[in-house]
């Protein structure tokens, strides 16, 4: 069993054409060639170690992570002597990912990373998420990585990246009892300690993912009497310093592999990462775009999981004399299944390759701020329906704790919850839509759709995304009648925000089946949402 | 210490598809997708478990085969290996066990020694598990066979325990010793990312006949006293099908009748 080789969509996404760009972006036309004794010598090569790359991933994946989940979500992780103890699944799954080498995929050969793209880490966490959520989530969190690799100080960079690729684990400290969804109301105090020059950290953070990481990244007020997001600062924590206690860990519904713990840090020392007061502003919001993304990933790997498991059971269950995949009402769940895997994949992908791309291009940073949202949104959605849908396709058997969907149920509740919820997705989509980003993306798209060569179905499927659009632009009037700062469009951004969610994958996947035919029915499928859910709201809005 | 793994490049019988088998009964290889030799695999391990106990040990691997075999060196050394070469040449081509054993002893002694020598117990694709013990007579080493374990290794011996039919024994040994793995022993590690994208870069060595500088009536056909007489395709028609209810007496007699018509 191979979880990337099994799975023909990773491969198409893989060696989507943009490809060539991306690694030859990220190789910097391919400088280190000749120098460093791995690194690619042209585009080819690159797409072909990440290929690679992947089969081993895959392997272990299915070898290893998949076998235990079961056993980690009943055992989960537990504390002695203070200290968190992963389930020994999640201990064993740890161990054969760092021998592999696999940890610090995209971090720069210099911190002995593989230099691979954004695309491969979200590639990585959506096949480890397949097999296990919670596992996906502390395997994640090796993104504090790039916030170091990208702001910190060459000092601060040295000590610490090599350490991640030896498999040091990381968590991202921001959460408090009273700052959630808000944080520019974190209390955790840093004070500047001038005779150990370091900062000391004093506070409590609570529901922290992987709480008792080797490293930490800690949201702190930097600023003495300030009260807002401004006199935040972003501290880089050593676990081996001493200074933290993990006070208790969460008893959760889900991802309970996925140690969740409550953290109380007594003149603990830090490091600042960057400039004073860019913690929240600037930091963070960075490292949020990449765990959005990465909390998308997870979701597709949930989506393919439930999926796969409501296939296998429906091809093999008999009822009336017939399997119950030939009955229609069993295919119609099944087909949303699919096209909603197929739907949120391919804006991941899209998103992901902008992401790499924001390296050099300002406009491909800009998309991928506002498709970072729709991903978070919509993936983490689509996990939940699926894990429902699932259950329902098992029928009496999915209630029952023996198959696999009951845990996926439990495992997708807090993907549109955690790394802002789906409600905060659309906060964040809402600037997009009034001055008209997302539309202009989707006039791109369109461009790019008319300049191919169209069979009749695929043109079918354009003039439905066509009059999805027309449909939107017909909601939005509605919801903007009484202005943008009227409680109206308030109350009509979700759906505002998912009409243009739905259409973006509509024309991705309409692109994508220009490449591969397989894609065709969920373009079909996502493009008749699009307009569906365009008009449903037109009616249900004023 | 010095340690060689035997290894083979084999069809990857578990991924057979329908066009596996030309019309004339023999193989059509290049159909086939290969593999590392699941035991040999094992061997590899064992070896590597000596390179982590004993400190300066170097694993070498050594395969015969056509050029393509250098997908097994490139394997293992992404694995941990630190060397090896493809021993390769048209003058090999039609080796029985004999023939073969010879040509693989005389590679052996063409490295800079050794004090060690793992390979797998057999090959799936000939299951004859004679060619490891067949290098140890011609080396003049004691041989180990059916290993599942390593009880204890210095530099000097080594205590192996072996997994046999009805039980395990435990037989210690002098170095230098040849060891056969079977199936039952530990899985072997995982490529390591960086090793894998370092070492498909890498060119393999390929040696050939000369180069081991054999008594060349000794290799391929001529030193190979097994003749193929015939290969005969069984082919199942459907005509012959029958259904049976899977109970455990049916099942055990389907098996012994297979058995007695030579099926399998």
């Amino acid at each position: 069993m191979n979880f990337y080789t099994d799975n023909d969509s990773l491969s198409f996404y893989l060696h989507h054409p943009e490809m060539s760009e991306i690694a030859t972006l990220r190789e910097h036309d391919f400088a280190e060639a000749g120098q460093h004794p791995e690194a690619p010598a042209n585009a080819d090569e690159a797409i072909e170690q990440y290929d690679s790359v992947m089969r081993l991933l895959g392997e272990i994946v299915a070898d290893v992570v998949a076998p235990n989940a079961e056993a980690v979500d009943h055992e989960g992780p537990h504390i002695e002597n203070g200290r968190v103890v992963y389930a020994k699944g999640t201990q064993q799954n740890l161990k054969t990912m760092i021998d592999a080498g696999l940890y610090g995929m995209t971090l720069e050969r210099k911190y002995n990373g593989l230099n691979f793209p954004r695309v491969l880490a979200v590639m990585a966490g959506e096949t480890i998420a397949r097999a296990d959520v919670g596992f996906a989530t502390i395997w994640g969190l090796q993104d504090c990585a790039d916030t170091i690799q990208q702001f910190a100080s060459d000092e601060l960079k040295e000590k610490y990246l090599p350490r991640i690729y030896g498999g040091a684990t990381c968590s991202m400290d921001l959460t408090e009892p009273d700052a959630g969804s808000d944080l520019q109301s974190v209390r955790l105090r840093a004070t500047y300690d001038e005779a150990a020059s370091c900062w000391r950290l004093n506070g409590v953070k609570r529901f922290i993912t992987n709480g008792d990481a080797d490293l930490h990244l800690v949201l702190a007020r930097s600023e003495e009497g300030s009260t807002d997001g401004r006199g935040l600062s972003y501290f880089v924590f050593d676990r081996a310093d001493g200074g933290l206690t993990v006070r208790r860990i969460e008893n959760k519904m889900g991802i309970k592999g996925s140690p969740t713990a409550e953290l109380v840090f007594t003149n603990a020392p830090a490091y600042l990462v960057g400039e004073r007061r860019l913690g929240l502003i600037k930091y963070v919001m960075s490292l949020m775009n990449a765990a959005r993304l990465g909390v998308g990933s997870q979701s597709i790997g949930l989506c393919e999981a439930a999926y796969r498991e409501a296939e296998a059971y429906a091809a093999s269950r008999q009822q009336f004399g017939h399997p119950i995949n030939q009955f229609v009402a069993v295919q119609d769940l099944l087909r949303a299944m699919r096209a909603r895997t197929d739907a949120a994949r391919s804006l991941m992908y899209e998103t992901a390759r902008m992401v790499d791309r924001s390296a050099t291009s300002k406009p491909a940073s800009r998309i991928a701020d506002i498709l970072t949202p729709l991903v978070k949104l919509m993936a983490s959605e689509f996990s939940n329906r699926n894990a429902y849908d699932s259950i329902q396709v098992h029928g009496g058997s999915g209630f029952m704790k023996e198959y696999a969907c009951e845990r996926l149920y439990r495992d997708a509740r807090v993907l549109s919850i955690y790394e802002g919820t789906s409600q905060l997705q659309v906060v964040a989509a809402i600037k997009g839509i009034a001055n008209g980003a997302y539309l202009k993306r989707i006039e791109e798209y369109d461009q790019q759709v008319s300049n191919m060569v169209l069979s009749d179905q695929q043109t079918a499927v354009l003039g439905i995304l066509r009059r999805a659009t027309e449909s939107y632009k017909q909601l939005y009037e509605k919801a903007t009648s009484k202005g943008t700062s009227d409680v109206l469009f308030e109350h009509a951004s979700r759906a505002l925000t998912e009409v243009l969610a739905y259409t973006i994958m509509g024309y991705l996947l309409l692109i994508d089946s220009t490449r591969s035919e397989r894609y065709l029915d969920s373009a079909d499928y996502t493009a008749r949402e699009a307009l569906g859910e365009a008009v449903k709201a037109i009616a249900m809005i004023g | 210490m010095k340690i060689i793994v035997l290894a083979k490049q084999v069809p990857d019988t578990r991924n057979v598809g329908s066009n596996a088998m030309k019309e004339d009964g023999t193989i059509n290889r290049a159909a086939l997708p290969t593999v590392f030799n699941p035991e040999d695999l094992k061997a590899l391990e064992m070896a590597l478990q000596v390179k982590d106990k004993i400190e300066g040990t170097t694993v070498e691997v050594i395969t015969m085969g056509p050029p393509r075999a250098e997908e097994i060196v490139r394997d293992a050394r992404s694995r941990g290996a630190d060397g090896g070469f493809v021993l390769s040449d048209a003058r090999f081509a039609g080796s029985d066990t004999l023939a073969t054993s010879y040509a693989l002893s005389k590679a052996i002694e063409s490295t800079e020694g050794y004090d060690m020598v793992f390979c797998g117990r057999q090959a799936i694709d000939g299951d004859t598990a004679q060619v490891g013990p067949q290098v140890a007579e011609k080396l003049g080493i004691p041989q180990i066979t059916y290993a599942e374990a390593l009880e204890h290794i210095d530099e000097t011996k080594v205590v192996v325990r072996r997994r046999l039919e009805h039980g395990v024994e435990t037989v210690e040994a002098q170095l230098p010793v040849l060891v056969t793995v079977t199936s039952a022993a530990a899985d072997c590690r995982y490529p390591h990312a960086h090793r894998l994208l370092r070492y498909a870069k890498t060119p393999v060595d390929v040696k050939n006949a000369d180069d081991v500088k054999p008594d060349f009536s000794r290799l391929g056909l001529a030193g190979s006293p097994t003749k193929v007489k015939k290969v005969d395709n069984v082919v199942l028609a459907h005509k012959e099908s029958i259904t049976i209810e899977p109970t455990d007496e049916n099942l055990s007699e389907m098996m012994h009748s297979l058995i007695e018509e030579h099926i399998i």
